[in-house]
Protein backbone atom coordinates (compact mmCIF):
# COMPACT_ATOMS: atom_id res chain seq x y z
CA UNK A 1 0.00 0.00 0.00
CA UNK A 2 1.24 3.28 -0.72
CA UNK A 3 0.94 5.55 2.85
CA UNK A 4 -0.76 9.25 2.60
CA UNK A 5 2.47 10.64 3.00
CA UNK A 6 3.61 9.08 -0.52
CA UNK A 7 -0.11 9.46 -2.43
CA UNK A 8 0.00 13.31 -1.08
CA UNK A 9 2.83 14.32 -2.85
CA UNK A 10 2.14 11.94 -6.23
CA UNK A 11 -1.07 13.73 -6.29
CA UNK A 12 0.70 17.19 -6.17
CA UNK A 13 2.64 16.02 -9.02
CA UNK A 14 -0.42 14.62 -11.14
CA UNK A 15 -1.60 18.64 -10.37
CA UNK A 16 1.20 19.91 -12.80
CA UNK A 17 0.38 17.49 -15.70
CA UNK A 18 -2.10 17.20 -18.60
CA UNK A 19 -2.92 13.63 -17.40
CA UNK A 20 -2.04 11.11 -14.00
CA UNK A 21 0.65 8.88 -16.10
CA UNK A 22 3.18 11.60 -16.33
CA UNK A 23 3.50 11.19 -12.83
CA UNK A 24 4.60 8.15 -13.23
CA UNK A 25 8.73 8.58 -13.29
CA UNK A 26 7.76 11.34 -10.13
CA UNK A 27 5.73 8.37 -8.23
CA UNK A 28 9.12 5.91 -8.39
CA UNK A 29 11.00 8.47 -7.52
CA UNK A 30 8.67 9.55 -4.23
CA UNK A 31 8.37 5.47 -3.41
CA UNK A 32 11.76 5.39 -3.84
CA UNK A 33 12.96 8.48 -1.50
CA UNK A 34 10.42 6.84 1.60
CA UNK A 35 11.70 3.41 1.27
CA UNK A 36 15.43 3.28 -0.16
CA UNK A 37 14.18 1.17 -3.06
CA UNK A 38 10.90 0.50 -5.05
CA UNK A 39 9.68 -3.41 -4.63
CA UNK A 40 7.33 -5.26 -6.24
CA UNK A 41 4.23 -3.93 -4.22
CA UNK A 42 5.07 -0.44 -4.97
CA UNK A 43 4.92 -1.23 -8.57
CA UNK A 44 1.65 -2.50 -8.71
CA UNK A 45 -0.05 0.29 -6.39
CA UNK A 46 1.61 2.93 -8.28
CA UNK A 47 -0.14 1.37 -11.30
CA UNK A 48 -3.28 1.15 -9.91
CA UNK A 49 -3.10 4.75 -8.53
CA UNK A 50 -2.36 6.56 -11.87
CA UNK A 51 -4.29 4.16 -13.92
CA UNK A 52 -1.92 1.74 -15.63
CA UNK A 53 -0.76 -1.47 -15.83
CA UNK A 54 2.05 -2.64 -13.50
CA UNK A 55 4.24 -3.68 -16.13
CA UNK A 56 4.38 -0.36 -18.19
CA UNK A 57 5.30 1.33 -14.45
CA UNK A 58 7.85 -1.65 -13.71
CA UNK A 59 9.12 -0.88 -17.64
CA UNK A 60 9.87 2.27 -16.75
CA UNK A 61 11.19 1.80 -13.52
CA UNK A 62 13.86 -0.80 -15.13
CA UNK A 63 14.66 1.81 -17.72
CA UNK A 64 16.55 4.50 -15.52
CA UNK A 65 19.24 3.34 -13.83
CA UNK A 66 18.58 5.12 -10.17
CA UNK A 67 15.42 3.90 -10.30
CA UNK A 68 16.70 0.55 -7.45
CA UNK A 69 14.57 -2.58 -8.08
CA UNK A 70 16.48 -4.04 -5.25
CA UNK A 71 17.19 -2.93 -1.80
CA UNK A 72 20.34 -1.34 -0.88
CA UNK A 73 22.73 -0.50 1.78
CA UNK A 74 22.37 2.29 4.25
CA UNK A 75 24.89 4.38 1.41
CA UNK A 76 25.11 3.65 -1.49
CA UNK A 77 29.28 3.97 -3.04
CA UNK A 78 29.10 4.83 -7.23
CA UNK A 79 32.45 4.83 -8.46
CA UNK A 80 32.76 6.97 -11.82
CA UNK A 81 33.91 4.25 -14.50
CA UNK A 82 33.80 6.23 -17.32
CA UNK A 83 36.84 7.28 -19.86
CA UNK A 84 38.35 10.21 -18.30
CA UNK A 85 38.22 8.52 -15.05
CA UNK A 86 39.51 5.22 -16.84
CA UNK A 87 42.47 7.29 -17.96
CA UNK A 88 43.33 8.98 -14.52
CA UNK A 89 42.76 5.52 -12.56
CA UNK A 90 39.50 4.51 -11.09
CA UNK A 91 40.70 0.69 -11.48
CA UNK A 92 42.71 1.08 -8.50
CA UNK A 93 40.21 3.20 -6.34
CA UNK A 94 37.21 -0.01 -7.34
CA UNK A 95 40.11 -2.58 -6.63
CA UNK A 96 40.72 -0.77 -2.87
CA UNK A 97 37.27 -0.35 -2.26
CA UNK A 98 35.99 -4.34 -3.18
CA UNK A 99 38.57 -5.59 -1.15
CA UNK A 100 38.14 -3.65 1.52
CA UNK A 101 34.70 -3.87 2.20
CA UNK A 102 34.90 -7.34 0.12
CA UNK A 103 31.78 -6.69 -2.21
CA UNK A 104 32.30 -6.56 -5.73
CA UNK A 105 30.10 -4.15 -8.17
CA UNK A 106 26.06 -4.69 -7.83
CA UNK A 107 26.98 -6.37 -3.90
CA UNK A 108 25.80 -4.78 -0.45
CA UNK A 109 28.18 -5.83 2.69
CA UNK A 110 26.99 -8.09 5.03
CA UNK A 111 26.69 -5.44 7.85
CA UNK A 112 24.03 -3.49 5.44
CA UNK A 113 26.38 -0.23 5.40
CA UNK A 114 27.55 0.20 2.02
CA UNK A 115 26.68 -1.08 -1.70
CA UNK A 116 29.34 -0.68 -4.40
CA UNK A 117 27.94 0.11 -7.98
CA UNK A 118 29.40 1.69 -11.18
CA UNK A 119 28.00 4.71 -12.55
CA UNK A 120 28.43 6.43 -16.33
CA UNK A 121 30.74 10.01 -15.79
CA UNK A 122 29.84 11.91 -13.23
CA UNK A 123 30.75 15.55 -14.98
CA UNK A 124 33.68 15.99 -13.09
CA UNK A 125 36.37 14.87 -15.52
CA UNK A 126 38.83 17.32 -14.52
CA UNK A 127 39.15 16.19 -11.31
CA UNK A 128 38.98 12.46 -12.02
CA UNK A 129 39.02 9.82 -11.16
CA UNK A 130 35.66 10.74 -9.23
CA UNK A 131 33.10 8.89 -7.16
CA UNK A 132 29.52 9.63 -5.01
CA UNK A 133 29.05 8.66 -2.15
CA UNK A 134 25.01 9.19 -1.31
CA UNK A 135 24.34 12.89 -2.68
CA UNK A 136 28.17 13.62 -1.90
CA UNK A 137 31.02 14.07 -4.99
CA UNK A 138 34.43 12.84 -4.53
CA UNK A 139 37.35 13.60 -7.00
CA UNK A 140 40.90 13.89 -7.05
CA UNK A 141 40.52 10.45 -5.42
CA UNK A 142 43.34 8.76 -4.12
CA UNK A 143 43.62 4.90 -2.28
CA UNK A 144 44.97 7.23 0.46
CA UNK A 145 41.91 8.88 1.14
CA UNK A 146 39.58 6.58 0.52
CA UNK A 147 39.18 5.08 4.29
CA UNK A 148 38.85 8.32 5.72
CA UNK A 149 36.06 9.24 3.50
CA UNK A 150 34.38 5.97 4.14
CA UNK A 151 34.30 6.51 7.79
CA UNK A 152 31.86 9.48 7.28
CA UNK A 153 29.57 6.72 6.58
CA UNK A 154 27.73 4.91 9.37
CA UNK B 1 39.88 39.07 -25.22
CA UNK B 2 35.51 38.90 -23.63
CA UNK B 3 34.41 36.01 -22.02
CA UNK B 4 30.53 37.06 -21.61
CA UNK B 5 29.35 33.37 -20.30
CA UNK B 6 32.02 33.08 -17.48
CA UNK B 7 33.36 37.12 -16.73
CA UNK B 8 31.10 36.89 -13.34
CA UNK B 9 31.82 33.28 -12.62
CA UNK B 10 34.51 32.80 -9.44
CA UNK B 11 35.73 29.84 -8.73
CA UNK B 12 34.57 28.44 -5.05
CA UNK B 13 32.75 31.38 -4.82
CA UNK B 14 28.58 31.31 -4.56
CA UNK B 15 26.89 32.75 -7.50
CA UNK B 16 25.39 35.89 -7.99
CA UNK B 17 21.90 36.03 -6.44
CA UNK B 18 19.08 37.69 -8.62
CA UNK B 19 19.90 41.62 -7.02
CA UNK B 20 23.78 40.74 -7.40
CA UNK B 21 23.49 39.74 -10.81
CA UNK B 22 21.00 42.51 -12.19
CA UNK B 23 23.34 44.94 -10.75
CA UNK B 24 26.12 43.87 -13.09
CA UNK B 25 23.12 44.64 -16.24
CA UNK B 26 22.76 40.99 -16.24
CA UNK B 27 18.52 40.95 -16.40
CA UNK B 28 18.70 44.19 -18.78
CA UNK B 29 17.92 42.12 -21.56
CA UNK B 30 15.32 40.64 -21.02
CA UNK B 31 14.24 44.13 -20.26
CA UNK B 32 15.02 44.77 -24.20
CA UNK B 33 14.00 41.71 -25.52
CA UNK B 34 10.42 41.81 -24.02
CA UNK B 35 9.80 45.47 -23.89
CA UNK B 36 10.78 46.38 -27.45
CA UNK B 37 11.40 43.79 -29.90
CA UNK B 38 8.73 41.39 -30.83
CA UNK B 39 9.05 37.57 -31.01
CA UNK B 40 9.82 38.04 -34.68
CA UNK B 41 12.83 40.19 -34.21
CA UNK B 42 14.44 38.13 -31.59
CA UNK B 43 14.37 34.59 -34.59
CA UNK B 44 15.91 36.97 -36.44
CA UNK B 45 18.62 38.74 -34.66
CA UNK B 46 19.80 35.17 -33.08
CA UNK B 47 19.66 33.55 -37.02
CA UNK B 48 21.52 36.62 -37.79
CA UNK B 49 23.92 35.39 -35.18
CA UNK B 50 24.59 32.41 -36.19
CA UNK B 51 24.42 30.87 -32.67
CA UNK B 52 25.25 27.18 -33.62
CA UNK B 53 23.94 24.50 -30.90
CA UNK B 54 26.20 23.84 -28.31
CA UNK B 55 24.55 20.61 -27.04
CA UNK B 56 27.06 19.05 -29.45
CA UNK B 57 24.92 18.87 -33.37
CA UNK B 58 25.69 22.75 -33.52
CA UNK B 59 22.55 23.15 -35.20
CA UNK B 60 21.33 26.74 -35.84
CA UNK B 61 19.37 28.24 -33.25
CA UNK B 62 17.35 30.85 -34.61
CA UNK B 63 16.39 28.25 -37.45
CA UNK B 64 15.45 26.02 -34.43
CA UNK B 65 12.95 28.60 -33.33
CA UNK B 66 11.89 29.77 -36.53
CA UNK B 67 10.31 26.24 -36.72
CA UNK B 68 7.42 26.62 -34.30
CA UNK B 69 4.38 28.03 -36.46
CA UNK B 70 2.94 30.92 -35.87
CA UNK B 71 -0.10 32.74 -36.30
CA UNK B 72 -3.40 32.05 -35.76
CA UNK B 73 -3.84 28.93 -36.43
CA UNK B 74 -1.18 27.24 -34.09
CA UNK B 75 -1.58 25.85 -30.99
CA UNK B 76 -1.45 28.06 -28.53
CA UNK B 77 0.75 26.07 -25.70
CA UNK B 78 3.92 25.66 -26.61
CA UNK B 79 6.93 24.66 -24.55
CA UNK B 80 11.00 25.83 -23.81
CA UNK B 81 13.07 22.80 -22.39
CA UNK B 82 16.44 23.68 -21.47
CA UNK B 83 18.56 20.62 -21.85
CA UNK B 84 20.82 20.29 -18.86
CA UNK B 85 21.18 16.67 -18.99
CA UNK B 86 25.16 16.71 -19.71
CA UNK B 87 26.11 12.89 -19.79
CA UNK B 88 28.33 12.14 -22.53
CA UNK B 89 31.45 10.94 -20.65
CA UNK B 90 34.29 14.12 -20.87
CA UNK B 91 32.23 16.56 -20.78
CA UNK B 92 31.40 19.13 -17.84
CA UNK B 93 30.55 22.08 -19.34
CA UNK B 94 27.44 22.89 -18.81
CA UNK B 95 27.18 21.81 -14.93
CA UNK B 96 30.17 24.76 -14.99
CA UNK B 97 27.43 27.39 -16.37
CA UNK B 98 24.77 26.36 -14.03
CA UNK B 99 26.63 26.58 -10.80
CA UNK B 100 28.46 29.60 -11.79
CA UNK B 101 25.83 31.69 -12.79
CA UNK B 102 22.24 30.33 -13.19
CA UNK B 103 20.47 34.06 -13.23
CA UNK B 104 22.49 34.11 -16.88
CA UNK B 105 20.69 30.64 -18.07
CA UNK B 106 17.57 31.80 -16.68
CA UNK B 107 17.66 34.88 -18.20
CA UNK B 108 18.24 33.30 -21.83
CA UNK B 109 15.49 31.16 -20.86
CA UNK B 110 13.29 34.25 -20.65
CA UNK B 111 14.05 35.50 -23.72
CA UNK B 112 14.25 32.35 -25.73
CA UNK B 113 10.46 31.47 -23.90
CA UNK B 114 8.93 34.53 -25.56
CA UNK B 115 10.57 34.21 -28.73
CA UNK B 116 8.79 31.15 -28.98
CA UNK B 117 6.05 32.36 -27.19
CA UNK B 118 5.83 29.47 -24.57
CA UNK B 119 4.62 29.96 -21.19
CA UNK B 120 6.42 27.01 -19.69
CA UNK B 121 9.66 25.60 -19.63
CA UNK B 122 11.41 22.73 -18.19
CA UNK B 123 14.77 22.50 -17.10
CA UNK B 124 15.92 18.99 -17.43
CA UNK B 125 18.79 18.51 -15.14
CA UNK B 126 20.84 15.51 -14.87
CA UNK B 127 20.95 13.51 -11.49
CA UNK B 128 24.13 13.44 -10.67
CA UNK B 129 24.11 17.41 -10.69
CA UNK B 130 22.84 18.11 -6.66
CA UNK B 131 24.54 20.64 -6.24
CA UNK B 132 23.76 22.10 -9.21
CA UNK B 133 19.95 21.42 -8.47
CA UNK B 134 20.11 23.35 -5.19
CA UNK B 135 21.59 26.15 -7.20
CA UNK B 136 19.00 26.21 -9.58
CA UNK B 137 16.28 25.87 -7.17
CA UNK B 138 17.07 28.87 -5.22
CA UNK B 139 17.63 30.49 -8.20
CA UNK B 140 14.46 29.66 -10.30
CA UNK B 141 12.64 31.16 -6.73
CA UNK B 142 14.49 34.24 -6.67
CA UNK B 143 13.46 34.92 -10.00
CA UNK B 144 9.74 34.51 -9.56
CA UNK B 145 10.74 36.93 -6.23
CA UNK B 146 12.15 39.82 -8.76
CA UNK B 147 9.22 40.05 -11.16
CA UNK B 148 11.32 38.00 -13.96
CA UNK B 149 8.86 34.57 -13.95
CA UNK B 150 4.99 34.29 -13.12
CA UNK B 151 2.03 36.45 -14.76
CA UNK B 152 2.78 39.88 -16.30
CA UNK B 153 6.31 39.64 -16.61
CA UNK B 154 7.88 43.30 -15.72
CA UNK B 155 4.58 44.76 -16.70
CA UNK B 156 4.33 43.73 -19.91
CA UNK B 157 1.21 41.03 -19.77
CA UNK B 158 4.27 38.26 -20.65
CA UNK B 159 3.85 35.00 -18.51
CA UNK B 160 6.19 32.35 -18.19
CA UNK B 161 6.98 28.99 -15.73
CA UNK B 162 9.98 27.51 -15.37
CA UNK B 163 9.98 24.04 -13.41
CA UNK B 164 13.14 21.81 -12.28
CA UNK B 165 13.05 17.85 -13.78
CA UNK B 166 15.75 16.19 -12.32
CA UNK B 167 16.58 13.19 -13.98
CA UNK B 168 16.34 9.47 -13.19
CA UNK B 169 19.65 9.06 -14.92
CA UNK B 170 19.99 7.32 -18.37
CA UNK B 171 22.18 8.73 -21.32
CA UNK B 172 19.60 8.76 -23.84
CA UNK B 173 17.66 11.39 -22.00
CA UNK B 174 19.62 13.83 -23.69
CA UNK B 175 18.46 12.92 -27.23
CA UNK B 176 15.93 15.35 -27.39
CA UNK B 177 12.95 13.54 -28.76
CA UNK B 178 14.54 10.95 -25.81
CA UNK B 179 14.67 13.67 -23.13
CA UNK B 180 10.58 14.47 -24.15
CA UNK B 181 9.37 11.24 -23.37
CA UNK B 182 11.31 11.19 -20.36
CA UNK B 183 9.77 14.04 -19.22
CA UNK B 184 6.18 12.87 -20.09
CA UNK B 185 7.07 10.00 -17.65
CA UNK B 186 8.01 7.38 -20.21
CA UNK B 187 11.47 5.17 -21.18
CA UNK B 188 13.52 7.57 -22.71
CA UNK B 189 13.39 6.12 -26.22
CA UNK B 190 14.21 8.36 -29.22
CA UNK B 191 10.83 9.59 -31.19
CA UNK B 192 10.40 8.95 -35.28
CA UNK B 193 11.42 12.17 -36.73
CA UNK B 194 9.19 13.85 -38.23
CA UNK B 195 7.48 15.41 -36.85
CA UNK B 196 10.49 17.46 -35.32
CA UNK B 197 9.57 18.74 -32.02
CA UNK B 198 8.99 22.17 -33.09
CA UNK B 199 5.65 21.21 -34.54
CA UNK B 200 5.15 18.05 -32.18
CA UNK B 201 7.00 17.50 -28.75
CA UNK B 202 5.94 17.40 -25.06
CA UNK B 203 2.72 16.40 -25.05
CA UNK B 204 2.29 16.92 -28.43
CA UNK B 205 2.76 20.11 -28.36
CA UNK B 206 5.65 22.80 -30.22
CA UNK B 207 8.03 22.34 -28.32
CA UNK B 208 12.14 23.96 -28.57
CA UNK B 209 14.91 21.77 -26.93
CA UNK B 210 18.04 23.81 -26.39
CA UNK B 211 21.48 23.57 -24.60
CA UNK B 212 22.16 24.77 -21.64
CA UNK B 213 25.48 26.70 -23.22
CA UNK B 214 23.04 27.62 -25.98
CA UNK B 215 20.47 29.46 -23.74
CA UNK B 216 23.32 31.31 -21.46
CA UNK B 217 24.74 33.44 -25.03
CA UNK B 218 20.89 34.48 -25.92
CA UNK B 219 20.97 36.95 -23.47
CA UNK B 220 24.65 38.40 -24.36
CA UNK B 221 23.48 38.51 -27.97
CA UNK B 222 20.04 40.53 -27.65
CA UNK B 223 22.60 42.77 -25.57
CA UNK B 224 25.17 43.32 -27.75
CA UNK B 225 24.21 42.47 -31.41
CA UNK B 226 24.51 40.04 -34.07
CA UNK B 227 27.36 41.50 -35.34
CA UNK B 228 29.31 41.51 -32.07
CA UNK B 229 28.06 38.01 -31.40
CA UNK B 230 30.04 37.20 -34.78
CA UNK B 231 33.27 38.89 -34.20
CA UNK B 232 33.80 36.66 -31.34
CA UNK B 233 35.03 33.77 -33.11
CA UNK B 234 38.22 33.51 -34.33
CA UNK B 235 36.50 31.99 -37.74
CA UNK B 236 33.47 33.18 -39.05
CA UNK B 237 31.25 30.51 -36.95
CA UNK B 238 30.38 33.41 -33.94
CA UNK B 239 30.86 33.52 -30.52
CA UNK B 240 33.03 32.12 -27.64
CA UNK B 241 33.14 28.24 -26.63
CA UNK B 242 33.74 26.71 -23.63
CA UNK B 243 36.50 24.16 -23.75
CA UNK B 244 37.64 21.52 -21.90
CA UNK B 245 40.59 19.46 -21.35
CA UNK B 246 40.42 16.23 -19.06
CA UNK B 247 43.12 13.45 -19.10
CA UNK B 248 46.60 13.05 -18.36
CA UNK B 249 47.69 16.86 -18.65
CA UNK B 250 49.26 19.23 -15.98
CA UNK B 251 46.22 21.30 -15.93
CA UNK B 252 43.10 19.90 -16.51
CA UNK B 253 39.83 22.09 -16.81
CA UNK B 254 37.50 24.41 -18.61
CA UNK B 255 37.99 27.73 -20.32
CA UNK B 256 35.84 30.19 -22.33
CA UNK B 257 37.61 31.04 -25.85
CA UNK B 258 36.91 32.20 -28.73
CA UNK B 259 35.39 29.63 -31.23
CA UNK B 260 37.91 28.14 -33.46
CA UNK B 261 40.56 28.48 -31.35
CA UNK B 262 43.31 25.87 -31.95
CA UNK B 263 43.74 22.53 -30.52
CA UNK B 264 47.53 23.09 -29.70
CA UNK B 265 46.97 26.31 -27.94
CA UNK B 266 44.01 24.55 -25.89
CA UNK B 267 46.44 21.69 -24.69
CA UNK B 268 49.76 23.60 -24.78
CA UNK B 269 48.59 26.92 -23.20
CA UNK B 270 45.44 26.35 -20.95
CA UNK B 271 46.07 22.98 -20.10
CA UNK B 272 49.55 23.20 -19.66
CA UNK B 273 50.51 20.55 -22.03
CA UNK B 274 51.04 16.64 -21.37
CA UNK B 275 52.11 15.85 -17.58
CA UNK B 276 55.78 14.87 -17.18
CA UNK B 277 56.74 11.10 -18.87
CA UNK B 278 52.95 11.39 -21.12
CA UNK B 279 52.90 11.80 -24.72
CA UNK B 280 49.88 12.81 -26.53
CA UNK B 281 48.58 9.79 -28.40
CA UNK B 282 44.68 11.36 -29.43
CA UNK B 283 42.13 13.13 -28.61
CA UNK B 284 38.63 12.58 -28.69
CA UNK B 285 37.32 16.77 -29.22
CA UNK B 286 33.74 16.91 -27.83
CA UNK B 287 33.25 14.24 -25.92
CA UNK B 288 32.96 10.61 -26.41
CA UNK B 289 30.73 10.30 -29.07
CA UNK B 290 33.59 12.29 -31.45
CA UNK B 291 36.23 10.49 -33.93
CA UNK B 292 39.89 10.88 -32.66
CA UNK B 293 42.18 13.57 -33.97
CA UNK B 294 45.80 12.61 -33.71
CA UNK B 295 49.20 14.67 -33.51
CA UNK B 296 48.55 15.33 -37.46
CA UNK B 297 45.56 17.46 -36.30
CA UNK B 298 46.78 20.06 -33.64
CA UNK B 299 46.79 22.81 -35.59
CA UNK B 300 43.10 22.77 -35.92
CA UNK B 301 40.82 25.47 -35.79
CA UNK B 302 38.07 23.93 -33.12
CA UNK B 303 35.06 24.89 -35.07
CA UNK B 304 32.02 23.06 -35.97
CA UNK B 305 32.77 23.34 -39.63
CA UNK B 306 36.63 22.94 -38.89
CA UNK B 307 36.64 19.68 -36.81
CA UNK B 308 33.92 18.14 -39.21
CA UNK B 309 36.30 18.28 -42.31
CA UNK B 310 38.88 16.65 -40.08
CA UNK B 311 36.22 13.81 -40.21
CA UNK B 312 35.50 14.59 -36.95
CA UNK B 313 32.56 16.56 -34.84
CA UNK B 314 33.32 19.31 -32.52
CA UNK B 315 30.43 17.85 -30.21
CA UNK B 316 30.65 19.11 -27.11
CA UNK B 317 34.11 20.92 -27.47
CA UNK B 318 35.11 19.08 -23.63
CA UNK B 319 37.88 16.76 -25.10
CA UNK B 320 39.18 13.71 -23.41
CA UNK B 321 43.03 13.36 -24.24
CA UNK B 322 44.79 9.51 -24.90
CA UNK B 323 48.30 9.45 -24.07
CA UNK B 324 51.05 6.43 -24.24
CA UNK B 325 50.56 5.35 -21.16
CA UNK B 326 47.19 4.95 -21.57
CA UNK B 327 45.88 1.59 -23.78
CA UNK B 328 44.30 2.86 -26.90
CA UNK B 329 42.03 -0.61 -27.09
CA UNK B 330 41.31 -0.22 -23.46
CA UNK B 331 40.08 3.01 -23.80
CA UNK B 332 37.76 2.23 -27.14
CA UNK B 333 36.76 -0.85 -25.12
CA UNK B 334 35.53 1.28 -22.05
CA UNK B 335 33.93 3.86 -24.25
CA UNK B 336 31.99 0.99 -26.29
CA UNK B 337 31.02 -0.72 -22.87
CA UNK B 338 29.37 2.89 -22.13
CA UNK B 339 27.49 3.06 -25.28
CA UNK B 340 26.25 -0.35 -24.85
CA UNK B 341 25.24 -0.09 -21.47
CA UNK B 342 23.37 3.15 -22.59
CA UNK B 343 21.41 1.97 -25.83
CA UNK B 344 18.16 2.26 -25.34
CA UNK B 345 16.87 -1.31 -26.64
CA UNK B 346 14.34 0.45 -29.01
CA UNK B 347 15.87 -0.09 -32.47
CA UNK B 348 18.19 -3.67 -33.20
CA UNK B 349 21.24 -2.37 -34.59
CA UNK B 350 22.14 -0.61 -31.69
CA UNK B 351 20.76 -3.10 -29.02
CA UNK B 352 22.82 -6.26 -30.66
CA UNK B 353 25.72 -4.48 -32.19
CA UNK B 354 27.21 -2.56 -29.43
CA UNK B 355 27.55 -5.54 -27.03
CA UNK B 356 28.81 -7.50 -29.92
CA UNK B 357 31.51 -4.66 -30.73
CA UNK B 358 31.88 -4.36 -26.91
CA UNK B 359 32.72 -8.07 -26.70
CA UNK B 360 34.99 -7.92 -29.35
CA UNK B 361 36.83 -5.06 -27.82
CA UNK B 362 36.72 -7.36 -24.34
CA UNK B 363 38.32 -10.33 -26.18
CA UNK B 364 41.15 -8.46 -28.26
CA UNK B 365 42.37 -6.49 -24.91
CA UNK B 366 42.83 -9.64 -23.05
CA UNK B 367 44.55 -11.20 -25.81
CA UNK B 368 41.98 -13.46 -27.33
CA UNK B 369 41.16 -11.74 -30.51
CA UNK B 370 42.20 -12.81 -33.67
CA UNK B 371 43.10 -10.54 -36.85
CA UNK B 372 39.56 -10.73 -38.49
CA UNK B 373 37.61 -9.80 -35.44
CA UNK B 374 38.48 -6.43 -36.96
CA UNK B 375 37.04 -6.95 -39.78
CA UNK B 376 33.79 -7.42 -37.89
CA UNK B 377 34.76 -4.51 -35.79
CA UNK B 378 34.78 -2.29 -39.21
CA UNK B 379 32.09 -3.54 -40.73
CA UNK B 380 30.04 -2.70 -37.52
CA UNK B 381 31.52 0.95 -38.29
CA UNK B 382 29.26 1.12 -41.69
CA UNK B 383 26.46 -1.27 -40.03
CA UNK B 384 25.65 0.98 -37.59
CA UNK B 385 26.70 3.83 -38.77
CA UNK B 386 24.36 7.24 -39.83
CA UNK B 387 21.02 5.82 -41.48
CA UNK B 388 20.96 2.19 -40.80
CA UNK B 389 19.34 2.93 -36.83
CA UNK B 390 17.12 4.69 -35.40
CA UNK B 391 18.93 7.92 -34.04
CA UNK B 392 22.50 8.90 -32.99
CA UNK B 393 23.47 6.57 -30.19
CA UNK B 394 25.31 3.87 -32.31
CA UNK B 395 26.51 5.91 -34.93
CA UNK B 396 27.72 8.60 -32.37
CA UNK B 397 29.49 5.32 -30.37
CA UNK B 398 30.96 4.28 -33.97
CA UNK B 399 32.86 7.18 -34.18
CA UNK B 400 35.71 6.71 -31.63
CA UNK B 401 35.57 3.04 -33.12
CA UNK B 402 36.19 3.86 -36.75
CA UNK B 403 38.92 6.45 -36.07
CA UNK B 404 41.00 4.56 -33.53
CA UNK B 405 40.97 1.12 -36.20
CA UNK B 406 42.41 3.62 -38.09
CA UNK B 407 44.75 5.43 -35.68
CA UNK B 408 45.87 2.70 -33.41
CA UNK B 409 45.74 0.20 -36.10
CA UNK B 410 49.44 -1.10 -34.69
CA UNK B 411 48.03 -0.87 -31.45
CA UNK B 412 45.29 -3.57 -31.95
CA UNK B 413 47.08 -5.67 -33.92
CA UNK B 414 49.92 -5.60 -31.01
CA UNK B 415 47.23 -7.51 -28.73
CA UNK B 416 46.32 -10.41 -31.44
CA UNK B 417 49.72 -11.48 -32.04
CA UNK B 418 51.58 -10.83 -28.43
CA UNK B 419 47.83 -12.49 -27.27
CA UNK B 420 47.99 -10.12 -24.48
CA UNK B 421 47.85 -6.00 -23.57
CA UNK B 422 51.18 -4.48 -23.98
CA UNK B 423 49.93 -2.18 -21.51
CA UNK B 424 49.26 -4.76 -18.59
CA UNK B 425 52.12 -6.84 -17.51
Amino acid sequence: MLTEEEKQEILEEVKLYPYPKVACLDALKIVQNHRGWVPDESIRDIGEFLGMPADEVDGIATFYSRIYRHPLGRHVILVCDSVSCMVMGYEPIYDHLSQKLGIRFGETTSDNRFTLLPISCLGDCDHAPAMMIDNDLYNRLTIEMLNELLEKYH
Amino acid sequence: MEIPLTKHIKQGAFPLTAREYEKTGGYKAIQKALKEMSPADLITLVKASNLLGRGGAGFPTGVKWSLVPTGKDAPKQRYLICNADEMEPGTFKDKYLIEGNPHQLIAGMIIAAYAIQADKAYIFLRWAYKKSEVILRKAIAEAYEAGYLGKNILGTGYELDIYLHTSAGRYMCGEETALINSLEGKRAIPRNKPPYPATSGLFGKPTVVNNVETLCYIPHIVENGAAWFKSLSVTGEGGTKLYGVSGKVKNPGLWELPLGTNMREIIEQYAGGMMDGHKFRGALPGGASTDFLVEEHMDAKLDFSSVAALGSRLGTGTMIILDDKTCPVAFIHNLERFFALESCGWCTPCREGLPWVEKLLQSIEEGRGKPENLNILKFHTSYLGPGNTFCAHAPGAMEPLQSGLKYFHDDFMRHINEKHCPWRS
